[in-house]
């Protein structure tokens, strides 16, 4: 196989795909007769310079932070854990019960860390059974996760018509949790040094977001079990060889994906929103998938990815109220094209590149590479 | 009501009226779950079912709006399924991509274009126009139907029961025997299934590994376009937002029940057609000594049971070899 230099892997190699991904959602704009430049400004201008755009998209950032986290988590592992979307709504779960059975008794202090502790509790329950399924039992972890996703949206749906649910509302929905329950908005804390900020749904649960990369980070590239994680990634063979436990290191990586994935949780039902509603995880656990795969599963590269599909996702609202013929759901598209051309079809430009670089580089290079 | 006393009041008539239903509500799962087997067979994991089935119910829907022709919708859903399989393909095939993050990034792109596109076409919320009687496949009375009626009990279940469907239903059930014949009946059948078991022999003994997998992947987008038409063109009458609504996930699990075999897995469709046809009558299902089970949790049933059967709880479902693994050449 065609080896490149690093830089060309981790940036330029990205970089392309991505810059296809656009292009083909560009070429789509242009069939739908709009201009795709005055769109992408559109997004641009929606994500960044509206009063309260920054706040929004980091808001959205957060949950593909989390989710993120979630998959690469997994990825290192070689393990395909496309089950945040339910690990997401079981955490929504987790951190409603306690939220809602505790704001009215215990100071929000102590119910706030509580909640985060159950989401990710649940997160991790929900997640470790297809694990324990595949370390064990020998079923496929793709499927089983895949059949947790339905079976989480039937339990949540259950729930909200039966124990969470608020008699007072004509939809399945929790009630709301008590303000002092929930984390402060960004923009409170900020009005309260003095500052000037737009109103958005931004908390304390995006530092809590970066916080997670940073411990996700030292977890994989700092620890032994991180190392064990990434030889099992890189080859299973080989980490049996070196007596490396799989099956538990399995669990492991598992418990930890999905309790990422059922923070994501805290930035709905401790912020902004304040109650657990139906569908609440919006696919936020899906779009981890490509906020994982765009991010070559580091946490650095997952943090700008969700970034990314933070401004993506507010910049595809501002869409929506600006034109009549592109919707939102552009940017499903654009989600879908990156998984793609990112994930899919990441080698399909190497050869080319590899050219690229020697034809620019010259012989005496081309002679030393080999 | 309790579980025995539902059981002892239904009646012939309501059995057939549950069987009719059953058998509406499995025929995309059929269609699908065969699409699956093909691909699966030979070796690619076929996720994305669901993105096709979405992206072939747009697609016949807005054609069949267009046009006026069902039979136009039927092809367009053909041939917009079979895009998607093209992609898929050139992504696992051809560039050895991983074939779960392929059918992830199709359910997505699915998800997205049918939404993009038809608001840019119809400016009606991402829906299609509702179709006319006319646009839409018609109910076929079977012949003898109208003759039979008065003969008891065959009368009803032939005019009631297998009569009176529209034509993707017979094309399903159709798509069973067929692709058993094709799979098992015939060299290339003997191929493909080598093809996801040790495709190495198979390269060995001179045939492409390539257009082999090939073959069986745009074979399954055209199964899923049909499955996608019958939802938006014969069994509704116009495409909504994410109308697939699992059912390419439910026929990933049912092919998984069925063990990647036609027949046990056209049980699994129509056991899980009846599930889903009986949580839609009963509105929750009492059961003596637990209390009353909500509806959705039974129409989670068929995703509880694939996990059970797949872990080994009961039965053994194993994948066909090659599964998942790209082909390399040995140089």
């Amino acid at each position: 196989m065609t080896r490149l230099p690093a830089w060309a892997d981790y940036g330029l190699l990205p970089a392309l795909n991505i810059a296809l991904a656009f292009l083909v959602t560009g070429v789509v704009v242009a069939i739908i007769g709009e201009n795709p430049v005055e769109a992408l400004a559109t997004m641009v201008e929606g994500a960044f310079l509206f009063p309260g755009g920054i706040g929004y998209t980091l808001f959205y950032a957060t949950n593909f932070i989390f989710t993120g986290l979630a998959v690469a988590v997994a990825y290192q592992a070689r393990l395909f854990n496309i089950g945040a979307e339910g690990q997401a709504a079981l955490g929504g779960i987790g951190a409603a019960a306690v939220a809602l059975s505790l704001d009215q008794v215990l100071p929000g202090l102590m119910v706030v860390p509580l909640a985060i502790a159950a989401a990710a509790a649940a997160g991790l329950a929900w997640a470790i059974v297809p694990g324990w399924l595949q370390a064990y039992r020998g079923s496929h972890i793709v499927i089983t996760t895949i059949m947790f996703n339905t079976i989480a949206a039937g339990l949540t749906v259950t729930m909200l018509a039966g124990a969470l649910r608020d008699p007072r509302q004509p939809n399945p929905q929790t009630r709301q949790v008590e303000e002092a329950a929930r984390l402060p908005a960004i923009h409170d804390l900020a009005r309260d040094l003095g500052l000037e900020a737009a109103t958005s749904p931004l908390t304390l649960a995006f530092p809590l977001a970066l916080l997670a990369a940073v411990l996700v980070w030292v977890l994989i590239f700092r620890t032994r079990w991180g190392y064990a994680l990434r030889v099992m990634g890189q080859s299973e063979p080989a980490a049996v060889y070196a007596g490396i436990p799989v099956r538990r290191l399995t669990l492991g990586a598992m418990a930890v994906s999905g309790a990422l994935a059922g923070l994501m949780a805290v930035n709905v039902i401790l912020g902004d929103a304040g109650r657990l509603v139906i569908n609440f995880t919006a696919g936020y656990g899906f779009t981890g998938i490509a906020v994982a795969l765009m991010g070559r599963a580091h946490p650095v590269g997952v943090v700008l990815a969700a970034l990314l599909f933070g401004a993506l996702f507010q910049g595809g609202t501002e869409l929506d109220y600006v034109y009549r013929s592109i919707s939102r759901e552009m940017v499903l598209l654009i989600q879908g094209l990156i998984i793609l051309f990112c994930g899919a079809l990441s080698l399909m430009l190497v050869p080319w590149v590899a050219r690229a670089l020697a034809a620019f580089r010259g012989p005496e290079d081309a002679e030393g590479r080999a | 009501m309790s579980l025995l006393d539902t059981l002892a009041a239904i009646e012939l008539r309501e059995v057939l009226l549950l069987a009719d239903s059953a058998i509406r509500l499995a025929t995309p799962l059929i269609l699908c779950a065969m699409a699956g087997l093909v691909s699966e067979r030979a070796g690619v994991i076929d996720i994305g079912l669901e993105g096709k089935l979405l992206a072939g119910a747009f697609a016949a829907a807005a054609v069949a709006a267009l046009t006026g022709s069902p039979w136009a919708g039927l092809l367009a859903a053909m041939v917009t399924s079979l895009a998607m399989a093209a992609v898929h393909g050139f992504a696992c095939i051809t560039h050895r991509g991983e074939q779960i993050v392929s059918g992830v990034a199709i359910n997505i792109l699915a998800s997205g274009l049918t939404v993009v596109i038809g608001i840019a076409l119809f400016r009606q919320g991402g829906q299609t126009p509702s179709l006319a009687a006319d646009q839409r496949f018609g109910e076929i009375a079977l012949p003898l139907a109208e003759t039979l009626a008065a003969v008891p009990v065959l009368g009803p279940v032939y005019g009631d029961l297998i009569s009176g469907h529209r034509l993707p239903v017979y094309l399903a059930f159709a798509a069973v025997p067929l692709v058993g014949w094709l799979l098992w009946r015939t060299r290339f059948g003997l191929s493909l299934r080598a093809v996801g078991e040790m495709p190495a022999a198979v390269d060995s003994a001179g045939q492409s590994v390539t257009a082999l997998r090939y073959r069986a992947v745009l074979l399954a987008g055209l199964l899923c376009g049909v499955a996608g038409a019958y939802l938006s063109v014969a069994h509704g009458g116009g495409f909504v937002r994410e109308m697939s609504a699992g059912k390419g996930y439910i026929a990933l699990a049912a092919m998984i029940m069925g063990r990647w075999r036609p027949w046990p897995v056209l049980i699994a469709c129509l056991l899980f057609g009846f599930l889903e046809a009986g949580a839609a009558r009963l509105q929750s299902l009492e059961i003596p000594g637990l209390g009353t089970v909500p509806n959705d949790l039974v129409l989670v049933l068929p995703y509880v049971a694939t996990v059970l059967l797949l872990a080994g709880f009961f039965g053994r479902a194993i994948p066909p070899r090659a599964l998942g693994t790209p082909y390399v050449k040995e140089r």
